[in-house]
């Protein structure tokens, strides 16, 4: 197979995960790294340092809109990037060190929880009141905007979420991923903010905790032009693709479909991972 | 100044970033395959970059050269640096709104990031 067809073939599965990634809200990263790891037997090295920056694409892409619409908390992102992105740079360390079969057992570990969270109930329980003194002295309580106009809510358990949000960030790291399910839990379930906000700010923190860990990326060479190419642009087209389509349309079917596809996928990254064959 | 302008040029700004360094990488990815499409392609084992893949001032070098991939390298620079630009904007925004405990806290967070670069 020449470059030519491999770049053709890596932008159409490209595509593909970034489309996946946006209707099941899981992010290209977790799809992606499967592919290129699996189907075209890519070194996870490699694979890891192109789903970096495409995850920054996509993340930088998207919170383009949502900031505009003022649903992410700028604030809370703000603060929780401090958790998130010396998570990163401790992630971004062991990928070095630890070995091709252990990234991908873990890898397959982290997709499972990632699947089983995005199919968790969600249901906003706002909580009243002015917060604690940590939450008013960062000034972590905002409002979003509802049917009903601007809806005020109360940010709570700073310590756990920023605990939480520093493990998203090691796994970013680690794995080149946006880590974006792991966010929505940290602010969605333990801080309380409302699910809209929680997803808008994962989002806008994604792009900067893929940052830190970009530089040792680049420092290391995980981060190969020839392969990063294709598949940046390909996934960013995806995204675009799957957000257009789910403005349209009700997906809830389709993601079933998808979270086990991606079970599969991540039983066979663990699979491939005890065996030594990836 | 008030939080929404801050968000709003924010939000331009990453937008622009993602679309030039996607121009960008675009370009590096035409010459790139014009002049090594018809190659065997090696990404199954890992070697690492070249220097000129990694380090901005090997980059410029051989980008004028008329080499593909490290303008490529460059493009995906660019888009790495686009939320890392938008860190450094947010502390001008604190700033003007003399809110110091969050440039702190955001001067820090650029500190980790470029700490490792």
């Amino acid at each position: 197979m020449t470059v030519l067809v491999l770049s053709g073939l890596l932008f159409a599965g490209a595509v593909f995960a970034g489309l996946l990634g946006s209707l099941t809200g899981l992010g290209g990263g977790v799809v992606l790294i499967p592919l290129l790891t699996l189907l075209f037997k890519v070194d996870i090295h490699y694979a890891i340092g192109a789903s970096l920056v495409s995850v920054i694409a996509t993340s930088s892409g998207a919170a383009a809109a949502y900031v505009r619409d003022g649903i992410s908390n700028i604030r809370l992102g703000m603060f929780l990037e401090v958790a998130t992105t010396i998570g990163a740079v401790v992630g971004a360390s062991l990928s070095a060190v630890l070995s091709t079969e252990v990234i991908a057992i873990v890898f397959g570990g982290v997709l499972i929880v990632s699947a089983v969270l995005s199919f968790l109930r969600h249901q906003d329980n706002l909580v009243p009141g002015p917060g604690s003194r940590l939450v008013r002295a960062l000034r972590l309580s905002g409002t979003y905007p509802t049917a009903e106009g601007r809806q005020a809510y109360t940010v709570r358990n700073v310590v756990g979420g920023f605990l939480l949000m520093n493990v998203a960030g090691i796994l970013s790291g680690l794995l080149g991923i946006g880590s974006g399910a792991l966010k929505v839990l940290a602010m969605d379930n333990i801080m309380r903010t409302p699910f809209k906000v929680s997803t808008t700010t994962s989002n806008f923190m994604i792009g900067v905790t893929a940052a830190a860990s970009a530089g040792i990326y680049l420092k290391k060479g995980y981060i190969d032009p020839g392969l990063s190419m294709p598949v940046m642009l390909g996934v960013l087209a995806g995204a675009f693709a799957g957000s257009r389509i789910l403005t349209k349309t009700r997906v809830s079917s389709l993601k079933k479909i998808f979270a086990v596809v991606i079970a599969l996928l991540a039983i066979e990254m663990i699979y491939n991972g005890i065996h030594h064959t990836i | 100044m008030h939080d929404e302008d801050l968000e709003r040029i924010i939000g331009q700004l990453l937008r622009f970033g993602v679309l030039l360094s996607s121009f960008v990488v675009l370009t590096g990815g035409v010459v790139y395959l014009v002049r090594h499409g018809h190659q065997t392609p090696a990404f199954g084992t890992f070697h690492g970059e070249p220097l000129k893949m990694r380090n901005p001032v090997q980059m410029w070098k051989a980008i004028f050269h008329g080499e593909g991939r490290p303008v490529i390298a460059f493009g995906l620079l660019l888009l790495i640096l686009t939320p890392i630009a938008r860190i450094v904007f947010s502390i001008a925004g604190y700033l003007l709104e003399k809110d110091y405990l969050y440039v702190l806290i955001t001067v820090f967070v650029l500190g980790v990031i470029l700490w490792n670069f």
